[in-house]
C-alpha cells in the first residue's frame, strides 16, 4: 500500500530547516569585531522603525552591516543551492553544480568585464547593472557547457565527459577574469580578485534587495517547473511521453539557474560546492522529489552559507577570510567523498 | 486476475491507422512508406532485424517523431494535431532502458505515470490509478523501495506499473494506446511469459490499442494476435502468424532459414540451426 504519494514530501523538515535558520542568523547577526546582544538589537528593530537618525554605533552596526550581511547571506545559499538543484535535474547527474557547468565562472567573467569597460559602455540600469552583466556571462557560460554536452560524443550522464567540459570551460571564462584583473587599473584589481574568492563583506540593503528579488522569482518559476524536472529525471524521451515539453523545460531551467546564480555571483563573487551539497544533504532526506528538493535548497542553502560565513569571521578575527574558501574547504572533500560513492552510478 | 480499473464500454473496434508514413535519417528512409492497421483488443506485435525500422516506427507512432510524409490517426484524430500534453493523457510508451541517477521511491516513479492527468497534487483517482496498477503487477510491496536497489527485472516491472498508470482509465471517451519498445529485454523467461499475459489480460478491456516491439521471434509467436514484419523500413508482411511467420519471409528478413515447429497446443516455434 503506498504512502500518500507526494502529498507532503516536506512535512516535518521544512518546520524544523525554518527553526533552525532562524535560530544561525541570529547568531550570525551577533558575531563579529563587536559582538551585539540581543537586547540592542530589540532597540534597534525598535527604533528603527520609530525614529531611525537616534540609533548609536552598535545599533548601525546591528541595522547597516549585521542586518543585511545575514538576509544576503540566506538569499546567496539559497540562490546557489537551489541552481544546484536545477543543474542536477537538468544534466541528469547528481555531481552537477552551477559553479561546474559553468554559470559561476562566466558570471564572475560578465562582471569584471562591466567592471573594467563599463565606464566605455555607457550602459546602466542602476543597481541592476552588475547582475545584468554578470547574468549574461553566466548564461554564456553554461550554455557553452550545456550545447558542448548535449552534441558531443560523450552523453551528458557521463560525468568524465561533464567534468572535463566543464574544466574546459570554467579554465576558459577564469582565465578571462584573470585577463581583466590584469590589465585593470589597481582598485579594480582588487575587485576582481574578490570576484574569484567569494566574500559577503560587500553586502549592503541594495544588494539584498536585488538578490531578494531574484531569488523570489527564481523560486516561483522553478516551482512551476518540479514536476517537469521529476519527469527529465527517467530521460528525455520519456519526459516527453509523459507530455513535456522538453526544450522548452531545459531552456526555463537554464534561464532560471542563470538568474539566481549570476546575480547572486554578482554580488558576492565565486561561492562554490553549496549547489553540490545541499541537494546531495536533502535527497538522504527526503529522496529526490524535485518540489521538495527546491523548497529544502532555499532552507538548507542559506543555512549552510550562514554557518560558512560565521567560520569566515571567527577564523581570523577580527579580520575575516572570504567565505568561498570556507565553503570550498568543506566541499571539496564532500565532493569526492560523492564521486567515490557506489549511491550513484556515474 | 481481474482488471477492476478501467470500466470501459464495448462499442466496436479501436483502430491506429498508419498510411504510407516515410521517415528518414538524412537521405536514407528509416521507415519508407508503412501502412498498416492496428486494431483495438488485440495484441499487435512488429518483429524485423535490427536496423528495420521497428523503433523508428514506435516513435513516429507515439507521436515522438513527426513522420515527413504520410499519417498516423488515432481512431479519427491526427497525431500532429494533438499537444504532447493530451497525447500524454491517452497514449503511453515503455521503452526497453531506463536509467535513473537519483533515489526515488517505487511508487514515486509509478505517480509519474500520473503526472499527464493533474496538475499540484495527484487527486483520488491517480491515487488509485497508482495502487490498482501496483497490485496488477505485483510491485505493491516495493512501493517504498528505493528504485535504485532494484534488480534490472524489478525495474523494468515497475516501469509496466508507471506506464500503465498512464492510461489506466481512459479519458473522456477516448481509446488508449500503449507502444512497447522491446519492453522484455531484461526480463527472465518467467517475467516474460508474465508480462505477455497480464497485456494480454489488459487488451480484455477492448479500448486499448497495443503495439510492442518485440526481438524474440517465438514470443511473437506465442502471443501475437496480428504481426507486422519490418524490413529495410519497408512492410515485408503484415497479418496473422500464419501469414508472417513463413519460412520465406523470415529467410528474406533475418538470413536465416528456420524450422518451423507446432506443438500439439498448435503454437508455432521457430528453431534456427
Amino acid at each position: 500500500m503506498p504512502a500518500k504519494p507526494l502529498a507532503s514530501p516536506y512535512a516535518g523538515i521544512i518546520p524544523i530547516l525554518t527553526i533552525a535558520l532562524v535560530v544561525i542568523a541570529a547568531f550570525s547577526i551577533r558575531f563579529g569585531a563587536v559582538a551585539i546582544d540581543f537586547n540592542e538589537i530589540a532597540s534597534a528593530v525598535a527604533k528603527g522603525w520609530s525614529a531611525p537618525d537616534s540609533l548609536d554605533l552598535v545599533e548601525r552596526i546591528f541595522v547597516e552591516i549585521r542586518l543585511p550581511r545575514a538576509l544576503a547571506c540566506i538569499f546567496v545559499g539559497a540562490s546557489l543551492a537551489m541552481g544546484g538543484v536545477l543543474m542536477q535535474a537538468l544534466f541528469r547527474n547528481p555531481i552537477v553544480e552551477p559553479g561546474l557547468v559553468g554559470t559561476s565562472s562566466g558570471a564572475a567573467f560578465g562582471a569584471s568585464l562591466y567592471f573594467v569597460l563599463g565606464a566605455v559602455l555607457k550602459f546602466h540600469a542602476g543597481p541592476w547593472t552588475l547582475p545584468i552583466a554578470a547574468c549574461l556571462g553566466g548564461g554564456a557560460a553554461t550554455a557553452c557547457v550545456f550545447l558542448i554536452s548535449e552534441t558531443a560524443a560523450v552523453n551528458r550522464e557521463s560525468t568524465t565527459g561533464l567534468l572535463l567540459i566543464g574544466i574546459a570551460v570554467n579554465a576558459l571564462f577564469l582565465s578571462g577574469v584573470g585577463f581583466l584583473s590584469y590589465i585593470a587599473r589597481d582598485p579594480q584589481a582588487r575587485s576582481i580578485t574578490f570576484w574569484s574568492l567569494g566574500t559577503l563583506s560587500g553586502a549592503n540593503w541594495r544588494a539584498v534587495l536585488v538578490l531578494g528579488i531574484a531569488t523570489t522569482v527564481g523560486l516561483v518559476i522553478a516551482l512551476r517547473y518540479a514536476r517537469q524536472l521529476n519527469a527529465l529525471m527517467m530521460g528525455e524521451d520519456e519526459a516527453l511521453y509523459l507530455g513535456v515539453h522538453v526544450g522548452r523545460l531545459k531552456l526555463a531551467i537554464i534561464a532560471v539557474n542563470v538568474m539566481i546564480v549570476a546575480v547572486a555571483t554578482s554580488i558576492t563573487g565565486i561561492i562554490s560546492f553549496v549547489g553540490l551539497i545541499v541537494p546531495h544533504l536533502l535527497r538522504l532526506m527526503r529522496g529526490s522529489d524535485n518540489r521538495f528538493l527546491l523548497i529544502g535548497s532555499v532552507f538548507l542553502g542559506a543555512i549552510l552559507l550562514t554557518l560558512a560565513d560565521i567560520v569566515a569571521r571567527l577564523v581570523l578575527k577580527p579580520a575575516e577570510l572570504p567565505i568561498g574558501i570556507v565553503t570550498s574547504a568543506v566541499g571539496a572533500p564532500v565532493f569526492i567523498m560523492l564521486l567515490r560513492s557506489r549511491r550513484y552510478r556515474f | 486476475m481481474q482488471v477492476d480499473g478501467p470500466k470501459i464500454r464495448q462499442g466496436g473496434t479501436r483502430m491506429l491507422c498508419v498510411d504510407q508514413v516515410t521517415h528518414r535519417a538524412g537521405k536514407k528512409p528509416l521507415v519508407d512508406r508503412v501502412s498498416a492497421n492496428f486494431e483495438s483488443g488485440q495484441l499487435n506485435l512488429v518483429i524485423g532485424p535490427n536496423g528495420a525500422g521497428k523503433s523508428t516506427l514506435i516513435k513516429l507512432l507515439s507521436g515522438q517523431l513527426r513522420a515527413e510524409a504520410g499519417t498516423i490517426a488515432y481512431d479519427s484524430m491526427d497525431v500532429r494535431s494533438m499537444t504532447y500534453r493530451e497525447l500524454a493523457k491517452i497514449r503511453a510508451v515503455l521503452s526497453q532502458n531506463i536509467e535513473i541517477s537519483f533515489p526515488l521511491r517505487v511508487w514515486e516513479v509509478v505517480m509519474m505515470g500520473r503526472y499527464p492527468h493533474f496538475v499540484g497534487r495527484p487527486g483520488a483517482a491517480d491515487e488509485r490509478a497508482c495502487e490498482e496498477v501496483m497490485r496488477f503487477f505485483d510491485v505493491s510491496d516495493m512501493a517504498d523501495r528505493d528504485y535504485l536497489t532494484l534488480s534490472g527485472g524489478e525495474k523494468q516491472r515497475v516501469h509496466f506499473a508507471r506506464v500503465l498508470a498512464q492510461i489506466w482509465f481512459s479519458v473522456s471517451g477516448k481509446s488508449r494506446y500503449l507502444f512497447l519498445d522491446e519492453p522484455l529485454t531484461f526480463l527472465d523467461i518467467y517475467y516474460q511469459f508474465e508480462f505477455m499475459g497480464k497485456l494480454q489480460e489488459l487488451l480484455k478491456v477492448g479500448d486499448l490499442v497495443v503495439v510492442g516491439v518485440v526481438h524474440d521471434l517465438n514470443l511473437a509467436a506465442r502471443f501475437a494476435d496480428s504481426i507486422l514484419l519490418l524490413h529495410q523500413g519497408k512492410v515485408l508482411a503484415c497479418g496473422s502468424k500464419a501469414e508472417v511467420l513463413t519460412r520465406e519471409n523470415i529467410q528474406t528478413a533475418f538470413r536465416l532459414e528456420p524450422a518451423l515447429l507446432r506443438t500439439d497446443d498448435g503454437t508455432m516455434h521457430l528453431v534456427f540451426e
